[in-house]
């Protein structure tokens, strides 16, 4: 499946690897850190009775 | 009536906003990122003289983009925060820092492992690679300053004025080849000069990964100023707590 990639196959798959776990690392923090925040402002607001979106 | 992009400094006009755009924008940067990164990895050939190497094309270029544009983004926020003291413009600029300094980490870890086989070294103090560095810990030094400063007005000051003298860099990043015109670093890949372009075989399957990394920064840039803007919130509801 993975084409031949001949002499620079470690340069390539090294680029490829770092890029995708750089970028999947950072969507992963943003999911992560937005869902905890929502829940946070989710319990704030149930305390204090109110809920404006 | 003529609606007004200042509408969108409101904090309840953004979210209702970016709640329809961020799936949207989400779906996007998928779709063009599995298509370009397929197409570029597995349909195009080697080139003729860097080999299979030139598959890095489709992750150094658009990234390397991405953070120049990244920078001047967070500047034109930082610039609206100045003037128009809207509090989205300054979080929109904070959630971008991450995000441009993620995408400059890519441009250069790609750049280092490109260069090693083509150039016979991973790193050169070459014009484009240093202002790229230096941009790095620009971006760096903008998130830090947003965490070390607690007054979030005070913050956001001075995080665009630090913007403000970073964008010195960006531009160089950019056109650091054509003002010394030395250094192992070629020119630009793309140009609106048909000339200067890529052959056509790399050429559109780089654009469509171009697409979804501007979809890409769009998505998180959206998300993470949702994040932004709910933080302010949870902050002035506990604070009204505290007073009460």
């Amino acid at each position: 499946m993975i084409p031949d990639l001949g002499k620079y196959a470690v340069s390539v798959l090294t680029a490829y690897g770092a890029s995708i776990a750089l970028l999947a690392g950072l969507v992963a923090l943003s999911l992560w850190r937005g869902a905890r925040v929502r829940r946070m402002l989710r319990e704030v607001e149930q305390r204090q009775g109110r809920s404006d979106g | 009536m003529a609606m007004s992009i200042w509408e969108y400094a409101n904090p309840k006009k953004f979210m209702e906003t970016s709640s329809i755009a961020l799936p949207w924008a989400a779906g996007g940067a998928l779709l063009c990122l599995i298509v370009g990164l397929v197409w570029g990895f597995f349909f195009t050939p080697d080139d003729y003289k860097q080999g299979s190497t030139v598959k890095i094309i489709y992750l150094h270029v658009p990234s390397a983009l991405m953070a120049i544009n990244a920078w001047l983004m967070m500047l034109a926020a930082s610039l609206i925060w100045l003037v128009r003291r809207h509090h989205v413009s300054a979080l929109a600029a904070k959630a971008a820092g991450p995000v441009g300094l993620t995408f400059t980490l890519v441009a250069l870890v790609t750049g280092a492992v490109w260069g090693q086989p083509m150039w016979g070294t991973w790193w050169a103090w070459d014009p484009r690679l240093t202002s790229f560095l230096i941009l790095a810990l620009f971006y760096l030094g903008y998130i830090a300053l947003w965490q070390a400063v607690e007054n979030p007005d005070t913050a956001a000051d001075l995080t665009s004025v630090l913007c403000i003298v970073g964008s010195v860099f960006a531009v160089l990043s950019r056109y650091a080849v054509n003002f010394w015109n030395q250094g192992l670093h070629q020119g630009a890949s793309l140009s609106l000069d048909k000339e200067e372009n890529v052959a056509d075989v790399f050429y559109f399957p780089l654009l469509v990964c171009i697409g979804g990394f501007v979809l890409l920064f769009l998505t998180l840039v959206l998300l993470r100023t949702r994040t932004e803007i709910r933080v302010r919130r949870v902050q002035a509801l506990l604070a009204r707590e505290r007073m009460a």
